[in-house]
């Protein structure tokens, strides 16, 4: 049998959200309602450290639906995946920089730089059983990392600083922490409806099949590793455009914001939420990003806490907190027009 | 009547033993061949070498006329073959629906760029992924719920829903894996009606069997196998009456152990 | 030149302690216990714990006390590694590899930022440091604490070949590790056995900490994560759930990264290595000694 299929005979949960609060979580207007509180929030709050916050959370929900799509929809276990993001913004920093460049004049390179990185990573990483891939992909992450540490064009080991805003148009320049705040808001919430919108095509079938049994795929042609490359380099995209969003906030790049801790908690935000479920990665990415600011006191234990927490979760409920609902309503997709067809039909 | 299958001289060895030692036959435009012999004969080695998930040391495996050995399976699927496993292998978590529409994948229609912008080309094949699916899946005779995960299913309904996804591939020939393991009498006598109705569709079967006496009694040409090669074949009463075929499944006769000549 | 071999030798013997641990427990339950090097870690930080209770030791007799300190800590980095398999691993045997994987990326995290929450997070100096004679030997600038230090190592991985080539409990982890239901339809009890092999293979690594602390005189609650790298990698050179493997793998990866850093400059050591170890799974997944794969459908 496939080594993903869980044998432990755990109950799922099947058929239509019955409680209020779950159809609440799981209608379409959940999306909405989210991105209207998230436009809402700084009417809250809007000091520059709140606004920082906020801000950074919103790219960390970025880096977690990216990576949702190679581990969670693709089941390939990416423990490097920061490198993506310091790929993205080394290559927006250094361009913006030498040429004087707004950031966002940046993005075509960017995105050749991440679509080969993702290429060079994938091709020998792809084809290796799960556990190799975690630690090969960990060892690349590190690979990106000392890397950019050593070269004296990625700024050695402070980096590239004085970065350019994303835009000056006119009057309206980007680089101002609300208006950031909101194109960052954007931003993340058409990538988080793309890559939710892509788990549920062909493509995103194809990546479930790859991950729940790799020979079965193949037998009804799907060709499992251009569809794993596939999965990297749409990881690998969200990654580094990512990284723009980073480059823009904070100005600088350095090597010591890319160390294996910032894999290792996108990872937990997409395992905590539920692996493949786009809303529960969401939430997961929100929690970890946001929950240390407001619990200050525990700053120091938090890791511990997560690490603990991940222990416990896989332990316990190994599809976390809000697993991905393996259920459909049967005949709503249907167009208008096509005959419908009673459930229970006999020949 | 063109062949649909043409298996030469098919060999693969595993360290010194040899699962496949030369085989060779041929399946042909709606029919449908038994593949029986003992436990250990080769048969799914023969099934995997075939499909691809095996590299044949040597011979040669021609689908349509198209060469296929030593391709990768994906390739050989799109060549027109398609496959059950001996164990059953669905997508477990995912529903029944979505594990008919992994046959479909190949004229699937769209991209990722029409998933992402939700385009009307997106919508139409959507729509036509799930009329098929449920298209095949009536055509199976499978009843249930179909928006559930599998593995909550009976082993009878997970078999269903296995052949319907192969059968959605619309491939000339199909290659089932023992479909009669576990079922009872009345449910081997629904699949063979099923195989009848699968093989007027147009699609070849070949399916490995292991109960004799639905073989004889059903089938119309049956291959027997043993170590790794066909060992006789035709109608059942011929095999039936086949010497070798006979020692295959009963041994030599006593006699014969003990030097009093060859049976 | 000889100086490399002699660096390399000596960092390798650390690697191959490790890399044993990495290679038994894969063997055994076909998992990569990505908390391994922690353990490692955590060998050190037990070894700089009872080394502080013992106030000051003359210089003397800090071998004795190294050794003491050495036994108690593998002792307890064993039993370490045992709970940790009756509690994070155990529960998760028929789970999905990845969810496998994840856990132990937990455990991982656990053992990091739970000593960073005792011992703090800054690099803390071992109480004992290892001085002794330099010799030149064949051009290598040779220390004794290197010397004895080796010798430990080598003792360690000789007892353990003895302990899997002859005794029963050995000929038990073989067997399972090559067909895990028969073993235990011949009556072996598979959970003492892989409880005994997390044992051993964490005591190892927890030795390969101590002794890393007391010749190099610091220690950080980060330090075993490169090595828990280096030690996979070694592991997979050698070929993965072989033990001879695991510790010529060792051996190799300490002369890679010699020569590496010689070539290139101390900087890309670690890049030199995870480049050899892409290599190896690229063109040579099953390593030099070879693991035995067969897979049926």
């Amino acid at each position: 049998m496939s080594e993903n299929v869980d044998t432990t005979q755990a109950p799922l949960k099947i058929g239509p959200p019955r409680s209020r609060l779950s159809r609440l979580l799981e209608s379409r207007q959940l999306g909405v309602v989210a991105l209207g509180a998230a436009c809402l929030a700084p009417f809250v709050t809007a000091t520059p450290y709140a606004l920082n916050v906020m801000t950074t959370a919103a790219i960390f929900v970025m880096l977690a639906s990216g990576l949702n799509i190679v581990v969670g929809y693709c089941g390939l276990l990416d423990l490097g995946y920061i490198a993506f993001m310091a790929v993205g913004a080394y290559t927006a920093g250094i361009i913006s920089k030498s040429f004087e460049l707004p950031l966002i004049f940046t993005i075509p390179a960017v995105l050749v730089m991440t679509v080969l990185a993702g290429l060079i990573i994938g091709a020998p990483t792809l084809r290796l059983r799960s556990d190799y891939l975690a630690i090969v992909t960990l060892g690349f992450g590190e690979i990106t990392r000392i890397t950019a540490n050593n070269l004296s064009i990625t700024g050695g080991p402070s980096g590239i600083f004085g970065i350019p805003g994303l835009l000056k148009i006119g009057g309206l320049d980007v680089e101002e922490p609300a208006v950031l705040y909101y194109v960052t808001v954007l931003v993340v919430a058409g990538f988080v409806l793309a890559s939710a919108r892509l788990g549920k095509s062909r493509l995103g079938r194809a990546w479930r099949f790859v991950r729940e049994d790799e020979d079965a795929a193949e037998a009804m042609g799907i060709h499992t590793y251009k569809v794993k490359l596939l999965a990297y380099i749409f990881g690998a995209i969200w990654g580094g455009l990512g990284g723009v969003l980073f480059a823009a906030h904070l100005s600088a790049v350095s090597p010591q914001s890319f160390i294996f801790l910032q894999s290792a908690l996108v990872l937990m935000a997409v395992v905590l939420g539920g692996m493949g479920n786009m809303r529960g990665v969401v939430i997961g990415a929100l929690v970890i990003s946001l929950l240390p600011e407001l619990l200050r006191e525990f700053a120091s234990n938090r890791y511990l806490a997560f690490g603990l927490l991940l222990v416990i979760v896989m332990v316990f409920r190994p599809q976390g907190f809000w697993p991905a609902r393996g259920y459909e309503r049967e005949r709503a997709t249907l167009e208008a027009g096509a005959a419908a067809v009673p459930t229970e039909k006999r020949r | 009547m063109s062949a649909v299958l043409e298996v030469k001289d098919l060999q693969i060895a595993f360290g010194g033993v040899k699962a496949v030692d030369g085989l060779s036959f041929s399946a042909h435009e709606r029919e449908i061949i038994a593949v029986i012999g003992p436990n250990g004969a080769g048969k799914t080695s023969a099934f995997n070498c075939i499909t691809g998930f095996y590299r044949p040391t040597s011979g040669s495996v021609r689908i349509k006329g198209v060469d296929t050995t030593g391709k990768r399976p994906a390739d050989i699927a799109a060549a027109g073959v398609t496959r059950t496993f001996q164990n059953l292998r669905l997508f477990p978590d995912l529903t029944v629906l979505d594990n008919v529409r992994a046959g479909m994948h190949l004229y699937g229609g769209q991209n990722w760029a029409d998933a992402i912008f939700h385009t009307p080309r997106f919508k139409r094949s959507e729509a036509m992924y799930t009329e098929e699916a449920h298209h095949w899946l009536d055509f199976v005779g499978f009843e249930g719920a179909r928006g559930v995960p599998v593995r909550n299913l009976s082993y009878g309904q997970q078999k269903r829903v296995e052949i319907a996804r192969a059968l959605a591939r619309k491939a000339e020939l199909l290659l089932l894996d023992e479909p009669a393991a576990g079922l009872n009498y009345s449910e081997k006598q629904q699949l063979l009606v099923l195989c009848r109705r699968i093989r007027d569709l147009g699609t070849s079967i070949v399916l490995i069997e292991h109960d004799m006496v639905l073989v004889m009694e059903l089938f119309e040409r049956i291959i027997v196998m043993d170590f790794g090669r066909e060992i006789a074949a035709g109608t059942p009463a011929e095999v039936e009456a086949d010497p070798a075929v006979i020692e295959a499944y009963l041994g030599k006769d006593d006699t014969a152990v003990l030097g009093n000549g060859d049976a | 030149m000889t100086q490399l071999l002699w660096d390399g030798l000596f960092v390798g013997s650390f690697y191959a302690l490790i890399a044993l641990g990495y290679s038994m427990v894969y063997g055994i339950i076909k998992l990569l216990n990505f908390a391994h090097g922690d353990v490692y870690m955590l060998g050190a930080f037990i070894g700089f714990a009872l080394l502080s209770s013992m106030g000051g030791i003359p210089a003397s007799l800090s071998l004795g006390a190294l050794l003491i300190v050495l036994l108690v800590s593998m002792l307890i980095t064993g039993t370490a590694g045992v709970l940790i398999e009756r509690l994070a691993y155990r529960p998760l045997r028929g789970a999905p590899r990845l969810a496998v994987l994840i856990t132990a990326v937990g455990v991982s995290f656990s053992l990091e930022y739970g000593i960073a929450a005792i011992a703090g997070p800054n690099p803390r100096a071992y109480p004992i440091r290892l001085e002794g004679g330099v010799f030149q030997v064949l051009g290598a600038r040779v220390s004794l604490p290197q010397i004895v230090l080796m010798l430990i190592a080598a003792a360690l991985m000789v007892a353990l070949n003895f302990y899997i080539q002859k005794t029963s409990t050995g000929r038990a982890m073989r067997s399972i590790a090559l067909d895990a239901n028969a073993s235990l339809l011949m009556g072996i009890n598979v959970n003492a056995v892989i409880t005994r092999t997390f044992f051993i293979g964490s005591a190892l690594a927890g030795a390969a900490g101590v002794m890393a602390g007391a010749y190099y005189g610091k220690i950080d609650f980060l330090m075993g994560f490169i090595i828990g790298l280096k030690a996979f990698t070694a592991a997979v050179i050698g070929g993965i759930g072989n033990i001879k493997g695991a510790m010529l793998g060792g051996l190799v990866l300490g002369f890679v990264e010699a020569f590496g850093s010689e070539w290139f400059g101390g900087e890309w050591r670690d890049v030199f290595a995870f480049a050899v170890l892409i290599l190896f799974l690229t063109l040579r997944p099953t390593g030099i000694l070879g693991e035995r794969v067969t897979e049926r459908m």
